[in-house]
């Protein structure tokens, strides 16, 4: 007998645990999408947070995985850095741009490059020119780093060169992170990350003499920028909640922690 | 009485409830990856499918061919077979027989530990460490390779193929090494000549487990191997099988044929799984049946 309330006991607390996830959902706001977007994404929340006592929370997936999750109704606000195809938004989904984003062009520190121009980046990245003589390095190889494909900054960075399809990869890596600790390990390597994550280990150029910086990159003398993109349903309401942070993080009060994050605000 | 009985009974229901959630998550997966990547090879084709040599899936002119993939996997495994076998078995000879109770004490935790780290680690480390050590030693402008991702892998595969490789020896009964001692035969070819041999179904399902698990790797390899699609050599950056299918499911849409296509390449890894697990099932077999 024992046993049996034991077991029931067991029973009860499983079932507890899955009811407590599934319940008190109503003062969340689940955002999903872009990996690019989790700083920006993550400073927006938590100041949401604490104005309202709304969570929001935020799931790195990718920018596909969270048009994805908009359409399939899985979350509240989608996350693409990119724009919207036109099949996505013939699915009935919207687009709203919350900021720009740089793409920085990164190499390693002992690098003497300085600067380029979009035409050598493309032909780099295509295979063209494959020693950093050739544009004032040093006498060697040039080590291709980049994403994987799908990526938003792939994406980003192939459309805004025009080197789609074309580029000669040595490595593609699946994150930010990744991209930039190989540039930093790598004397050789040339690679491209989102400019709010890139860090003091790599160098950044400047592309057209231009470097990139928030004031650049809002005046759009530095080109090689995207746009970070808000996904929602054209004809569904956004819940109670939903609304209020989309309208939050879409107004003006919301730039400085937008700038802070180390984004252009699009607003 | 009649109560015990009903008793007896719920809990032999609620056992057989468990076992079955095993093997339901088993059917499961079998026939979802079966529904879900049989659609892209029917659509590229079998042949295209597996022999085509260019992967290139979100070109405007799509091609899926997965053979630079299935043959990364296969030298990849092999390599760190090749690297990690001998070292492991006769790291297990040693420990099994040679090593006395302090030092193998001290290697079988060791061997534990190594067990135990996640294959995150063992790919951060690769990355920080191993692919510039490649880069600088072999003179070649990056390191994440085919050699990088192999050595990763031998390490990995090492704490399993010494573990179980440990327990088939020390189950070797004690009475075939006196009797070959008894015969004169030095100790060194007691352990080879006899030992090993009466221990050989159990080595050869160590070996098997490894070549599982590093088949299986993803995260470790994904970190070292540099991920493009070439066919496969030493130095070049390589993507596996695993890789294939975890760097690219995050952004594919639903649907898609390239969606549709990375749970082919599932269904093929889960295919070669298979195959390993019914040799694992062969040589344990026929292992009980001496």
């Amino acid at each position: 007998m024992k046993k049996i309330i034991s077991i029931l006991t067991l029973v009860l607390l499983i079932v507890g645990v899955f009811t407590a996830c599934g319940g008190n959902n109503k003062e969340t706001v689940a955002t999903d999408g872009s990996t690019s977007m989790n700083k920006v994404i993550g400073a927006l929340g938590e100041m949401f947070q604490e104005d309202t006592g709304i969570t929001v929370t935020y799931n790195a997936t990718g920018s596909g995985a969270g048009i994805q999750a908009v359409q399939e109704g899985r979350c509240d606000i989608g996350l693409a850095s990119r724009n919207l195809k036109d099949v996505e938004k013939a699915n009935g989904l919207e687009e709203t741009i919350l900021a720009y984003d740089g793409i920085a062009i990164i190499v390693n520190p002992a690098n003497p490059v300085n600067d380029l121009d979009v035409e050598t980046i493309a032909k780099i990245y295509t295979g063209e020119i494959k020693n950093w003589k050739e544009i004032g390095g040093n006498d060697a190889e040039i080590v291709l780093i980049g994403r994987e494909a799908g990526s938003g900054t792939r994406d980003g960075f192939e459309s805004i060169t025009d080197t789609e399809d074309k580029c000669a990869y040595r490595q593609e890596l699946t994150s930010t992170g990744d991209v930039i600790t190989t540039v930093a390990s790598n004397p050789n390597a040339i690679g491209y990350a989102s400019l709010a994550s890139v860090k003091d280990t790599v160098k950044v150029l400047t592309v057209d003499g231009v470097k990139p910086s928030e004031e650049t990159i809002k005046n759009g003398s530095y080109v090689v920028q995207r746009p970070f993109v808000l996904v929602t349903k054209k004809d569904v309401a956004l819940s109670e909640s939903a609304q209020k942070f989309f309208d939050y993080i879409t107004s003006e009060a919301a730039n400085e922690i937008i700038v802070a994050a180390g984004v252009v605000p699009a607003n | 009485m009649n109560k015990k009985r009903l008793f007896e009974n719920i809990i032999h229901g609620i056992f057989l409830v468990l076992g079955l959630i095993t093997v339901g998550c088993v059917l499961l997966i079998t026939v979802y990856l079966i529904v879900s990547g049989l659609p892209a090879i029917k659509e590229i084709g079998l042949i295209d499918f597996l022999f085509g040599k260019e992967w290139a899936s979100t070109a405007e002119e799509p091609k899926y061919g997965i053979l630079p993939f299935i043959l990364t996997s296969v030298y990849g495994t092999a390599g760190a077979i090749l690297i990690g076998v001998p070292i492991g078995f006769f790291t297990a000879v040693y420990l099994s027989k040679i090593a006395n109770k302090r030092v193998r004490s001290i290697i079988e935790s060791a061997v534990n530990l190594l067990a135990g780290i996640p294959s995150v680690v063992y790919g951060l480390v690769g990355m920080l460490v191993l692919v510039p050590v490649i880069r600088e030693i072999f003179n070649v402008p990056d390191g994440a390779s085919l050699l990088a991702a192999i050595i990763v892998l031998a390490v990995m595969i090492l704490p399993n193929i010494i573990k179980v490789s440990i327990t088939a020896l020390d189950a070797v009964p004690k009475e075939y090494e006196d009797a070959s001692l008894a015969l004169g035969a030095t100790n060194i070819e007691t352990y080879f000549k006899v030992s090993v041999p009466a221990a050989k179904s159990g080595i050869a399902a160590a070996v098997v487990l490894g070549v599982g698990r590093a088949i299986g790797e993803a995260m470790a390899v994904m970190m070292v191997a540099g991920n493009v699609a070439n066919m496969p050599s030493l130095f070049q950056s390589v993507r596996f099988l695993t890789t294939a299918v975890a760097s690219e499911m995050a952004y594919s849409s639903p649907g898609s044929l390239q969606r549709n296509a990375l749970f082919s390449i599932a269904l093929v890894l889960f295919l070669f799984i298979m195959m390993i697990n019914a040799t694992l099932n062969f040589f344990l077999k026929r292992d009980k049946e001496k």
